[in-house]
């Protein structure tokens, strides 16, 4: 019984494959037609065992707050979410300092005259968004909208150049599609090919999701931002922090979840081991 | 069945056990996150202190601001309601308290308790006229009076209304930081 | 079948209320002592296993309803609280992401089983025919599901297939307007959405307690489909396929939970993660993948009616599918022609589902033709080659197949 189960999951696994293959063999030329190509990076984060770099996502933040955070809002971090652990993880005081430094602010009210009023940012604020709304923001920048931050990591992807790459992916736990994008973005500026040239207020990025031209120009230049750690003050370092940094606004507990998830299915291992032996044990002597 | 192999129904025995004791440890592991959800969220959490202007306060004025979702009163009292909260003192108190000791040292005119009655939770009145028979709160629910001092005087809540702890960061600003079983 | 018990009460307060209930030797009869056929194999887990799909995702669910606002303009937020404040938020909620297309997987294994080994065929037409409830109810309420995270997926989602409806000539628009509340997909939308996906659940519950129901009054089928004759083809469900169910729950669930701690965004959208947006419409709408097949059939066909026809009607030959399988043999293992079409048909059901997310053009649409024609021209076979078919010699009975 147990050989026939194995030949028919055989035949099932052929089936499938034999299905996409054809369909994928057929139709190369529409399967890889206008694909952004993505150049997969290396992060601290990735695999069954990664996690963040602290230093890293404290760098990441420092690039968004000075450069990103200018046009793009952050709507669902707190400030308290810096500190939590599986984070950047300032300390309370130095998030208090910040807000102090930078005069963060947020709207609060009505206050007893009926008036709304601005007042220093506590931990428990969100951060505040550049613009008090998307019109706004829309308005000053030409009419293109400089989208939030918070789920960008996860709100952008481009799928591998090849079809049923979402299988490889899954055999091999890759999920960092956003990140490899915002870094292939920030480091995609270049000057256009002939032929390909932008209209007036649009630059070319080849890495851009939706067509070739981009509204928002080349973001960041080398030693813009001054790193205290040492870190190297290049285009490259500055996207792939920022790009850390993003995911973990997207994905703050996957320190959390990386390690409960280790500890469940170590557990569910030994408890499916367990259940194998125990049917084992029972049906050994009954025909079946 | 036992009888003829001693040995082989004691290892069968043992790796039964084994597993259904790994299977309810998972099933009891398993069941805290859905037990644990319920607890406040590290958002709720984050909103736990409330800063209080009181600059606007009147001599014989309650304001009731708002402390983890429920009333916290601030009360500016007159010298005759400290007198008359310090007279107390000795009386028969049946939550027996000092005035001195729900007040801050040097700010005997500032009165800071929590607005919820310790019987069953109502939040007592303290409009004019309407303050009880010891002229501090009264609990519109069960009947319970309560004193300038915000102790429980008569009726059927057991305990005073609880003194958060709380600091004055300035002459006019009061922050409420904690309140045990708030 | 049914009603094998050798419960007998043991002490007063089991005695007492066996008189007034006799629910523990009904649970005996039906859960303990009952007779299930010796030669199961493991594809006879996928209906336990769906079963433990289907009671982790009530239990998320309902956890999930706790934190969850289902209004236009604060539903996309609720979720990404619990995402990021709730006490194991992140948890509960990709447990119920996932679940959903992990309970579609046991689902589909659970059919291909069914129709490999003939389980719908005489006397079990009334437990598949729930079955096919059962599907059905699951694409509602996995559809409405994905409508309450109110992404970019979740609204052109909801709007593209409720407009499937306006196909329909006369009735289409006034029924589309009644579904959305209003003139387009909108808050009422999404309140009775969230309504309507509360509830399902529990009345899928109903149906699969009949389906059991069914089940137990015609036996279970088994791999050679003989029927069984004598008490010796069987063995009792505990503790033999209890223990045998919950190996494969284990192993199923660890497959599961790769997913949700590992890559809880695999099933989903990048663009779901975007808050929905009436004025701008993502690139490329894709349903979730287990209604890709379904799709795929509707997009093959160039017309608007005809494609929403060919759409329901694929689910809907499943229902009249006892009758249209002519074989009075039930498992393909003894049918040499039909075998090889069932794999074609397997075949066509996995195309169909790469193709419903690829775009509708070019080659794209031509395959779907020829897969959707596959798809279809299988029930029709099975009317045919039912009637000329020489099958290969059955065992006398599931003993004898055993010990051969």
């Amino acid at each position: 019984m147990f050989t026939q189960t194995k030949s028919r999951v055989r035949t099932f696994l052929a089936a499938a494959t034999l299905a996409i293959g054809a369909v994928a063999a057929a139709t190369p030329a529409l399967a890889s037609g206008d694909v952004v190509h993505i150049e997969r990076q290396k992060w601290s984060f990735s695999g069954a065992f990664g996690t963040y770099d602290k230093a890293q996502l404290q760098r990441g933040f420092k690039v968004y707050k000075e450069v990103c955070s200018a046009c793009h809002g952050m709507g669902l971090v707190s400030f308290r979410n810096l500190v939590q652990s599986g984070g950047p993880e300032f300390s309370e005081a130095q998030v208090k300092a910040l807000i102090k430094e930078a005069g963060y602010e947020t709207l609060d009210g009505p206050n007893d005259q009926g008036e709304m009023f601005k007042r220093p940012s506590r931990l428990s604020d969100r951060l505040p968004s550049p613009f008090p709304n998307p019109e706004a923001a829309r308005a000053a920048n030409n009419g293109a909208y400089p989208p939030d931050f918070s789920m960008i990591a996860k709100a952008r992807a481009v799928a591998g150049s090849y079809p049923g790459s979402f299988l490889v992916d899954g055999l091999t736990l890759y999920a960092e599609h956003g990140p490899d994008y915002i870094y292939n973005l920030i480091t995609g500026y270049k000057d256009a090919p002939k032929g390909h040239e932008c209209a007036d207020g649009l630059n070319y990025n080849d890495k851009f999701l939706s067509g070739t031209c981009i509204a928002m120009a080349a973001p960041i230049s080398d030693d813009q931002v001054t790193y205290e750690d040492g870190s190297k003050q290049t285009v490259d370092q500055y996207a792939r922090d920022v790009s850390a940094f993003l995911n973990w606004a997207a994905e703050p507990k996957l320190n959390e979840r990386k390690q409960i998830g280790f500890l469940t299915l170590l557990f569910l291992t030994v408890l499916a081991g367990l259940l194998y032996l125990t049917t084992r044990k029972l049906w050994s002597g009954i025909k079946h | 069945m036992a009888t003829t192999n001693s040995a082989e129904p004691t290892r069968r025995d043992f790796l039964y056990i084994a597993t259904a004791a790994t299977g309810a440890v998972g099933a009891g592991f398993a069941a805290w996150p859905f037990i644990h959800q319920m607890n406040p969220d590290a958002s709720a959490l984050a909103l736990s202190t409330t800063e209080v202007d009181i600059s606007a306060i009147q001599p014989g004025q309650i304001v009731t601001v708002k402390f983890r979702g429920k009333a916290m009163f601030v009360r500016r009292r007159t010298k005759g309601e400290i007198d008359a909260a310090r007279k107390d003192d000795t009386a028969a108190l049946p939550d027996p308290a000092k005035d001195a000791d729900r007040v801050k040292p040097g700010k005997d005119e500032w009165l800071i308790v929590s607005g919820v009655c310790t019987h069953l939770g109502c939040t007592p009145v303290g409009t004019a006229g309407g303050r009880g028979d010891f002229d501090g709160w009264f609990c519109p629910c069960h009947g319970s009076h309560y004193d300038t001092s915000g102790r429980i005087r008569k009726g059927p809540a057991p305990l005073n209304l609880p003194v958060p702890e709380y600091q004055f960061t300035s002459d006019t600003v009061v922050l409420i930081t904690d309140l045990k079983n708030a | 079948m049914a009603g094998h018990s050798t419960y007998q009460p043991q002490n007063a307060i089991a005695k007492w209320l066996e008189r007034r209930l006799p629910i523990i030797s009904m649970m005996h009869g039906q859960a303990v002592a009952f007779p299930t056929p010796r030669n199961l194999n493991y594809f006879w887990t996928f209906g336990a296993i769906a079963m433990f799909m289907l009671i982790t995702m009530i239990l998320t669910g309902i956890v999930l309803v706790m934190h969850y606002t289902p209004h236009t303009s604060l539903a996309f937020n609720s979720v990404e609280h619990i995402m990021r404040d709730v006490n194991y938020g992140w948890l509960i909620r990709n447990l119920h992401q996932n679940g959903a297309s992990l309970f579609f997987i046991a689902v589909y294994m659970h059919i291909l089983r069914g129709l490999y080994f003939g389980s719908y065929k005489e006397p079990r037409e009334v437990l598949w025919i729930l079955g096919v409830l059962i599907f059905l109810l699951m694409m509602a309420t996995a559809f409405m599901g994905y409508v309450l995270p109110w992404g970019q997926m979740s609204f052109w989602g909801a709007t593209v297939i409720t407009n499937l409806f306006s196909a329909f000539p006369i009735v289409g628009d006034p029924v589309v307007s009644w579904l959305w509340g209003g003139f387009s997909v909108d808050n009422p939308t999404l309140n009775r959405f969230f309504a309507l996906h509360y509830l399902l659940p529990f009345m899928i519950l109903g149906v699969v307690v009949l389906h059991i129901w069914a089940l137990h009054v015609s036996g279970n089928g088994n791999p050679t489909g003989v029927e069984v004759k004598s008490e010796q083809d069987t063995l009792p469900f505990h503790p033999y396929y209890t223990i045998k169910d919950l190996f494969a729950v284990a192993v199923f669930f660890i497959f599961f939970l790769i997913f949700v701690f590992y890559m809880p965004m695999f099933f989903n959208h990048p663009d779901n993660n975007i808050e929905a947006n009436p004025l701008v419409t993502p690139a490329h709408i894709v349903p979730e993948w287990y209604f890709l097949p379904f799709y795929a059939i509707l997009r093959a066909v160039p017309d608007k009616l005809g494609g929403v026809l060919a759409m329901f009607g694929a689910i809907a030959v499943m229902f009249i599918l006892p009758w249209l399988d002519t074989s009075k043999i039930r498992s393909m293992t003894y049918r040499p022609i039909a075998k090889v079409f069932f794999w074609l048909f397997v075949v066509a059901c996995v195309a169909l589902g790469y193709l419903g997310a690829a775009p509708a053009e070019g080659l794209y649409v031509v395959f779907s033709r020829i897969f959707m024609a596959i798809y279809f021209g299988y029930f029709v076979f099975l009317f045919v080659i039912g009637l000329v078919e020489k099958p290969k010699p059955l065992p006398n009975s599931i003993t004898e197949s055993v010990l051969s």
